[in-house]
């Protein structure tokens, strides 16, 4: 199995203006914050970022907003950082919400090669405006579309050399279904380990689904407790 | 701290977790439920983010980095814990398999309606899981105090604010009273000690139905 370890200029050197950004974590847990250090270093513009939140002011995904590097978010919620909201607000940047379920679901889709799925969560509320419906055995349904990325930034436990994956502890959420769902995905890991490290039954995200591995020297203060 | 009428009504509204449920508890009020369950009790709590069978919240100086619950804060294991991603940890509640859901509100109808996400202009964080929690649980209620920031009442004929889900809660707890929703409209179930029905009555923008000698006090 090849090795696809990579140096996390030439992975994130990857991202152009333009691109479409799946970031894995749900608050701290599982946020690849060295990823998005490299991407605000390397500055590409006009981002889509896909991601449950907008991590808190200062933290994380926050830090491309600050730089005026995202175009649009993709979010279940974004009420732990008042920034997004200003910015919102303000009308400089778009901000589609779903409901976080789904958003996991439609990303799930995508990384499964469907083109989307029917549901009737939140049909007669504001989220339901402008999809498609559909009746299907005289029940009306939504459309919801797959939801696919031109790259996901992943954090990782560990990885071994070919791309196989753990997650730690509430860590995992959005970051499986992420890693499926991108054309190019590019994993940090706390962790790297040799081939035969992970334990096939212990893998939660098998090595074909990952692209770049790039090992973490250490772990910034992002990483740590939040103290509120 | 809780005033005296929060902590009565959470401690009341503990009563509804029953042994073997899993439940979701949402942030505000029914977070702070699990403080007010029998120690001991054998249920399963659920977190957005990929928890069942999650334990206690635990102080900074002992929390561990990567496991917090969807609300942010720390929490812990238990013997039975799992870990999960988010599309698992929504296919548990949307296939039917969380027992209760405990839910904040802004204004809650008389059929049911609420409304707890979005006060347009004003109120914009988004609705993160909330729509699923209220529509898909086997069983909805409400935690919430009786009267908004400007005395005017959660518990309404009819929601104004956009809705979170139709037709969706069983039951409310305020600092006032327990109401359940039926078919027929609301029932005032308790009112809160120290309370008269008619001041109940006089708070709340919701017709109720009232069997006087079935009311009990909380």
């Amino acid at each position: 199995m090849i090795n696809k370890r990579t140096s996390i200029e030439e992975a994130i050197a990857k991202i152009g203006d333009g691109a479409v950004v799946m970031v894995g974590g749900f608050g701290v847990p599982g946020t690849p914050f060295t990823l998005i250090e490299e991407l605000v270093r390397q500055n590409p513009r006009r981002l889509t970022i896909i991601k449950n939140d907008a991590n808190e002011a200062g933290m994380g995904v926050d830090h491309l907003l600050r730089n005026g590097q995202v175009e649009r978010l993709v979010v279940s919620h974004i009420g732990l950082n008042p920034h997004a909201i200003q910015l919102k607000n303000e009308g400089r940047i778009e901000v589609e919400f779903c409901p976080q379920g789904i958003l996991a679901e439609r990303i799930r889709a995508a990384g499964a090669g469907l083109a989307g799925f029917l549901t009737d969560i939140a049909m007669e509320t504001l989220l339901a405006e402008g999809k498609p419906r559909v009746e299907l055995d005289g029940e009306e349904y939504l459309v919801e579309r797959a939801l696919e990325a031109d790259f996901a930034l992943i954090h990782a436990h560990a990885a071994d050399p070919f791309g196989n994956l753990t997650y730690a502890a509430s860590a995992r959420n959005f970051s499986p279904l992420m890693a499926m769902a991108a054309d190019t995905v590019i994993v940090e890991a706390e962790n790297m380990v040799a081939l035969g490290g992970i334990a096939p039954e212990a893998v939660h995200t098998p090595g074909p689904f990952v692209d770049h591995v790039v090992e973490l020297q250490e772990l910034s203060e992002a990483y740590g407790v939040v103290r509120r | 701290m809780l005033s005296g009428a929060d902590e009565r009504m959470v401690r009341r509204a503990a009563r509804e977790v029953r042994a073997g449920m899993t439940v979701n508890l949402g942030i505000g009020y029914p977070t702070l439920v699990v403080d007010y369950l029998e120690p001991g009790l054998p249920v399963c709590m659920h977190s957005e983010n990929g928890i069942s069978g999650q334990g206690p919240a635990l102080p900074f100086e002992q929390a561990d980095r990567n496991l917090i619950d969807a609300g942010g804060a720390y929490v812990s294991t238990l013997p039975g814990t799992a870990f999960f991603d988010s599309a698992v940890s929504f296919a548990l509640v949307r296939g039917g398999r969380l027992d209760l859901s405990m839910l904040g509100a802004l204004q809650v109808a008389a059929n049911g309606d609420l409304a707890n996400w979005i006060i347009p202009g004003k109120y914009t964080p988004g609705v993160g899981g909330g729509i699923e929690l209220a529509q898909k649980a086997c069983r909805v209620v409400v935690l919430c105090t009786h009267l908004d920031k400007r005395g005017q009442s959660k518990i309404v004929a009819q929601c104004d604010l956009p809705l979170t889900a139709p037709a969706c809660v069983d039951r409310v707890y305020t600092d006032m009273a327990v109401i359940d929703v039926t078919d027929t409209g609301m029932v005032l179930r308790e009112i809160a000690a120290g309370l008269s029905v008619d001041e109940v009555i006089a708070a709340t923008a919701a017709p109720l139905l009232i069997d006087e000698n079935e009311l009990a006090t909380f």
